[in-house]
């Protein structure tokens, strides 16, 4: 479905400079009630359910429910996510089935804002015609029994 | 006109979409750019850190070619790509992206983007080209690299502008026009060379479902033929428009099948338990060479199901659990077996999660768990999408050194991934012909492009030479729509019914309508022939004409009246190029019906097209099928 947002959860985002999910949605849905200070999904026909808002929205305001073109009622998938990993709720339409919990990294070993674009490895020519890109050919070896010392040619 | 502000950003090298392409090029691109004193500019109709087809996130990286492990080679990947595509493809292009994007995959793990890891630290391939990531944030980690280049090389992004026309000095491209979607503001960004890299095109077809599930195509609805309009309407030679791409995903809400096929090793089966790929094998002699060929191309797998189900054999199940049961079984003992079920199972869950939530609520409604029963695949509706197992895009140099002799006079004019429009370049879904780059090659595309780019404004380091009378003319026509509604809207007591113009969600089903049922969507089984396709053009005329009535009440509307008009400009040259190769190459994305057979002796070539936006007129062009591995 479309992505919904539970009123007595949101606070239009009024303590940020921004509001969240309008800022993040991928295809410009989420737009901020004035009147009320309240987000909602503009189209919902249009949502792809990326749960982009959802991940984003600081008071989990924002929640989804299944197209219900072609989705039986009753079962949902809700995300917890914080700045390594992301916890995922799985509840089945039938309550005898327990619900799944999931928990997985979504970054590893760089801080948030620390990806370091051209440090990281030497750049072997300074040829701006050269096919050699930044950090290549150090970049192209990991393990293995071949290394490069230039980009490799058929 | 509407009341909008203008705003002129001057720039050397200009950026247009914001997702692994264009973040390739500005991590590229700003390195070169810094030492050499230039300025890049990148342009977003979203924000970057949830933009394009990676916004949910991703649970694989589909090319890495690992040339270090001695075990495939560049020209592996070539064979691959070839015979995937029926024998349609740039291999100097696919080369060039391939033994670049184990590069991009290191510094994409030293971003932090978590890659699995077996015991030994090897990563964990899915298959033969594929590993297996922890992918939620993918996108967000690019974006960031991407940000921290721009910001040490002194660039500038701009997001929520929305890219609608190149700016054009002749044949060459001098930067680009468009709008905010938050402000009334144009935006003109002036440049030295401009990258297209706005992602591929759906919703140019009517998708299977037409209620609230509208928007959940597999490819993700707001790529919305941004790139193929753009270098259409610069003049550019576009290649293999007519080869869109339908993949078979899990039935409805289309969650991905990569992992059940490769890395479980699952099966499909008819309703009635046959395994289509072995009942319909003797089709396989039809379509060789390239049906006999391991892997078999996408598009013949999609023939092979799709048989059965013409022939009443549906529901097609992929058969989950009996999948999950022969690998637990596989364990020395029966603790090792649940062990390996609990695993097995997070892994099918994450998959979904991890890139096509949907999939998992609609398995959650349906009471699914995929280790006790089979669940029912299909295929989606076609997509514009050259980065992925299509390959319609704009024609682009190659480069120098991956030459022979034989392609050098047709492949090579320059500058790697400059279309045929001077300083005009083209990446990731927006180049053509050369198909499976995927999210890593995509962004190893952008690299090249960014790279190449540079290289190109050092060569031609001139301001570029905005035509003020140029840009006046499309800022009213960009706030067209705006105006046409404010003029009109109160001829009705109801906006959505009036006379005088089109709203862009009617305006959008009608393209939908024509291209499913005379270009070979899902309600025609995928099937066309010239005098439908004749038709559609009679048809796309006539929506042609009415675009200039689109009417939009606000920014948010305006944006979706652009994307229309994009594509509708994609559909137009999709319909002419199926029109112009007069056989059927990939049965499984398309069936002309009129000419059901391969013919390798007169269409193993490129189907280009050319548009000339003084005139309106198209042109097509044959070219050449080149192999320099062979
Ligand atoms: C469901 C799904 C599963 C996939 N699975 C995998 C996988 O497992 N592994 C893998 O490697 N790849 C996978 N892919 C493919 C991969 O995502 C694409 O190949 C890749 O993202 C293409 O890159 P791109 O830069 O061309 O387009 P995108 O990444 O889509 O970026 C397009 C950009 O253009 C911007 N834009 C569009 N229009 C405009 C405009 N008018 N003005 C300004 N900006 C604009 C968008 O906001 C976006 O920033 C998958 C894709 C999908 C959708
Ligand atoms: S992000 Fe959450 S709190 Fe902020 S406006 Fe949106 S729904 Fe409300
Ligand atoms: S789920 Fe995605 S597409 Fe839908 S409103 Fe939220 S961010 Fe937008």
């Amino acid at each position: 479905m479309p992505s919904y947002v539970i009123p007595d959860k949101c606070d239009g985002c009024k303590a940020l400079d921004k509001t969240a999910c309008q800022y993040i949605c991928p295809n410009d849905l989420m737009v901020l009630n004035k009147e009320t200070m309240k987000a909602y999904n503009q189209d919902p026909m249009m949502c792809w359910e990326c749960y982009s808002c959802v991940k984003i929205c600081p008071n989990q305001a924002i929640e989804v429910r299944g197209y219900q073109d072609f989705v039986p009622m009753g079962a949902s998938v809700t995300a917890m996510r914080s700045s390594e990993d992301i916890m995922w709720t799985v509840q089945f339409r039938d309550k005898n089935i327990r619900p799944k919990r999931f928990k997985f990294p979504i970054r590893r070993g760089v801080p948030e804002g620390q990806a370091n674009p051209f440090g990281l490895y030497p750049t072997g020519d300074d040829d701006i015609k050269s096919p050699t890109l930044m950090s290549e050919p150090a970049s192209l070896n990991g393990k293995g029994p071949v290394t490069f010392d230039k980009v490799p040619t058929l | 006109m509407a009341d909008f502000q203008t705003v002129v950003v001057e720039t050397d090298l200009l950026i247009c979409g914001g997702g692994m392409a264009a973040c390739g090029a500005a991590v590229e691109a700003s390195y070169w750019a810094k030492k050499h004193g230039l300025k890049v500019t990148l342009v977003d109709k979203a924000a970057m850190d949830r933009s394009g087809a990676v916004a949910m996130g991703l649970s694989a990286i589909n090319q890495y070619v690992d040339l270090n492990s001695g075990n495939n080679t560049v020209k592996d990947y070539c064979d691959y790509v070839r015979n995937d595509l029926m024998g349609i493809t740039r291999e100097d292009l696919v080369a060039s992206i391939a033994r670049h994007v184990d590069s991009t995959v290191h510094l994409f793990e030293k971003w932090g983007l978590p890659i699995w890891k077996d015991e030994n630290g090897n990563y964990v391939h899915e298959g033969r080209w594929q590993l297996m990531i922890n992918g939620e944030s993918y996108k967000v980690i690019v974006a960031e690299a991407a940000k921290n280049a721009l910001a040490e090389a002194g660039g500038q992004y701009f997001e929520r502008v929305f890219i609608t026309h190149p700016l054009m000095d002749g044949n060459k491209c001098v930067g680009a026009i468009g709008f905010s979607v938050r402000e009334n503001k144009v935006y003109v960004f002036k440049a030295k060379a401009t990258l297209a890299a706005m992602g591929g095109a759906v919703h140019v077809f009517k998708p299977r479902s037409t209620g609230e599930g509208f928007g959940r195509s597999w490819y993700p609805p707001f790529n919305s033929g941004a790139s193929a309009f753009f270098t259409i309407y610069a003049g550019a030679e576009m290649t293999c428009q007519e080869v869109r791409f339908i993949p078979v995903r899990f039935k409805d809400a289309y969650g991905p099948v990569g992992a059940w096929f490769l890395l479980f090793k699952s099966i499909a089966t008819n309703a009635y338990g046959e395994d289509y790929m072995k009942t319909n094998a003797a089709e396989l002699e039809k379509w060789a060479p390239y049906g006999k060929v391991k892997p078999t191309p996408a598009n013949i797998r999609n023939w092979l199901m799709m048989l059965d189900v013409m022939d009443g054999k549906s529901p097609i199940y992929m058969q989950t659990a009996d999948a999950i049961k022969r690998i637990a079984e596989s364990a020395p003992d029966e603790k090792a077996a649940q062990k390996k079920l609990k695993e097995l199972e997070a892994e099918a869950w994450e998959d979904f999660l991890d890139m096509t939530i949907s999939q998992a609520i609609l398995w959650a409604a349906h009471n699914v768990e995929p280790e006790k029963k089979p669940s029912e695949i299909m295929a989606c509706d076609p997509y514009f999408i050259g980065s992925h197992s299509g390959a319609s895009g704009a024609w682009v140099s190659g480069p120098e050194d991956l030459q022979t002799p034989a392609t050098k006079d047709e492949y090579f004019w320059g500058y790697t991934n400059m279309t045929t429009v001077d300083g005009l370049f083209a990446a990731g879904d927006a180049s053509g012909a050369s198909s499976h780059k995927f999210s890593s090659g995509s962004f190893t595309e952008g690299r090249i492009a960014g790279k190449s780019a540079i290289a190109y404004i050092l060569d031609h380091n001139q301001a570029p030479n905005v035509d003020q009378g140029q840009v006046e003319a499309l800022k009213a026509e960009i706030l067209k729509p705006l105006d046409t509604f404010e003029k009109f809207k109160g001829a009705t007591t109801d906006p959505e019914v009036n006379p005088h113009y089109i709203r862009p969600k009617q305006f959008m089903f009608r393209l939908q309508k024509l291209m499913d049922e005379y270009a070979g969507g899902v309600s025609a089984q995928f099937k066309t022939n010239d005098k439908l396709l004749e038709r559609a053009l009679e048809l796309l005329a006539f929506l042609k004409e009415d675009s200039a009535n689109l009417a939009a009440q606000n920014l948010h509307e305006l944006m979706r009246a652009w994307e229309c008009v994009h594509r509708m400009y994609q559909a137009e040259a999709h319909v002419r190029s199926v029109l112009f190769r007069e056989e059927t190459r990939w049965p499984g994305y398309y069936f002309r019906a009129d000419k059901p057979q391969m013919d390798n002796e007169n269409w193993l070539a490129f189907c280009n097209c050319k548009y000339d936006r003084n005139t309106g007129e198209w042109t097509m062009i044959k070219r050449p099928v080149k192999y320099i591995t062979q």
